[in-house]
């Protein structure tokens, strides 16, 4: 019999799973865990988790990091499904996960992910050292699939953006 | 599944080598998962349509990360590196699906496959050449993808929409990058715009087999799972013109094209594309790192 208790314990051990490329965020603060799910009969542990980009290569070592922490819970019989729908947005990024962001160093995705229309819509991007709203975007692409290269035109330091996606 | 019954080989860990101690993980099996279908297999002719896809993504992927290290900034690196490998991932997914027709897996694929089991378009064929050349092949490709996969999004296979849902948002990315290079190489210097006007006539050539429809995928087309070539040409050219008219350049003539990609007949440059990409692979099979 699967009590309510194990399956939050489970929950709560998947959830906190890093990201290993932003080690400051956890799976769940990323909204790249979908789902835990415990089988009343087996007791097996199904994870859902989905990738931020098609490219990211993080997901392995995500994979390997949820079976490693499970197991350290007692958790033996674990499977991690990997889902492509719905496709991942940063509009799952909890608030927490953006103030940790924030406090990285790493400027966290701003409003609701890009709404594709007639008129794009460009919000500013705070300086995560200074909050500055001047900065400028040097790099649409970055150090990883997820980020761009910006810098603060105040404090004048480059940093990271996460993104809208 | 078992890593034994998909054929992958199993990550056996080295304790002395890794933190992470002595821990045996099956292989991510997308097409397992995929749209939380638990048996996501292509039919062959679906595998056969979705080898087009699959193919255009692959061998783009493996000519843009050529340009790493070599780009004219190291912003250049960067962006094309990270664009090859969103080309990668959806390669990857979709030759995992493709490939779950016949039982093999996406390396299979990808490094088993001689010129003529490949269905790519002679555009992805087309050398780097400079900056300008790669930056207009980018032009097409992306306009292309991005106006293919938002109609596949839709698609009523539920697979091949999740893929293309997933890849639609990373190559509106893509097309951004390339339009906004089209126009700086184009509004630059008498040399940049020069190597511009040359690259369109260059690449022109192999634009219409993009959009050329084909009786193969007539049935797939009728039930909603494929996307009818010719309906996406009138959107991409829109673009195409749109774009270089800001510069005051114009599109080429289309012309009538004899590539024959989607059937296995290709350009000349695919089998030194292919010799490098499998190499290893072939002379060390199974390898894994």
């Amino acid at each position: 019999m699967v009590t309510t208790t194990q399956l939050d314990h489970a929950r709560a051990i998947a959830g906190a799973v890093a990201d290993p490329e932003v080690p400051v965020l956890t799976i769940a603060d990323l909204g790249v865990l979908r789902d835990v799910a415990i089988d009343q009969e087996t007791g097996t542990v199904t994870v859902t988790i989905t990738p931020t980009y098609s490219g990211c290569p993080a997901m392995e070592t995500i994979r390997d990091d949820l079976h490693l922490a499970l197991e350290a819970a007692g958790f033996t019989d674990v499977v991690i499904n990997l889902t492509l729908t719905p496709a991942w947005t940063t509009d799952w990024m909890s608030d927490e996960g953006k103030q940790k962001l924030t406090a990285y160093g790493i400027a966290p995705p701003t409003g609701r992910s890009a709404v594709r229309g007639p008129i794009p819509l460009t919000l500013a991007v705070k300086c995560p050292r200074c909050s500055s709203l001047r900065t400028k975007e040097l790099a649409r692409f970055g150090s990883t699939s997820c980020k761009s290269l910006w810098q603060c035109e105040d404090c004048l330091e480059p940093f990271d953006h996460f993104k809208n996606h | 599944m078992t890593s034994a019954q998909n054929g992958t080989t199993e990550l056996a860990r080295d304790d002395s080598e890794n933190p992470h101690g002595a821990v045996t993980v099956d292989q991510l099996d997308l097409e397992a998962e995929l749209a939380g279908d638990a048996d996501a297999i292509a039919t062959p002719e679906t595998a056969e349509y979705v080898l087009w896809l699959a193919d255009d993504a692959l061998i783009l992927a493996q000519q843009l990360s050529r340009w790493i290290a070599h780009a004219p900034e190291i912003e250049e690196d960067v962006a094309l590196g990270n664009i090859a490998l969103d080309l990668l991932g959806h390669a990857r997914a979709l030759l995992r699906y493709a490939g779950s027709a016949s039982g093999r897996t996406e390396d299979d694929l990808a490094y088993f496959r001689n010129e003529p089991e490949f269905r790519c378009s002679w555009m992805v064929q087309q050398d780097n050449g400079d900056f300008a050349h790669t930056i207009i092949r980018q032009l097409v490709m992306a306009t292309y993808m991005f106006a293919l996969y938002t109609r596949l999004a839709d698609s009523t296979d539920p697979a091949l929409a999740a893929i293309a849902a997933k890849a639609v948002k990373e190559v509106e990315y893509h097309r951004d990058h390339a339009v906004q290079w089209t126009l700086r190489l184009a509004g630059g210097t008498d040399e940049s715009r020069t190597r511009t006007q040359r690259a369109l006539e260059n690449l022109w050539p192999f634009v219409g087999e993009l959009f050329r429809d084909d009786a193969s995928i007539e049935p797939l087309i009728e039930r909603g799972i494929a996307v009818r070539p010719s309906s996406l040409q009138e959107e991409c050219e829109a673009i195409f013109t749109a774009v270089l008219a800001e510069e005051d350049l114009e599109v080429p003539q289309p012309q009538p094209s004899s590539a024959g990609g989607r059937h296995g007949s290709h350009f000349s440059a695919l089998g030194f594309i292919l010799a490098e990409m499998q190499v290893l692979a072939r002379q060390h099979p199974g390898a894994t790192w």
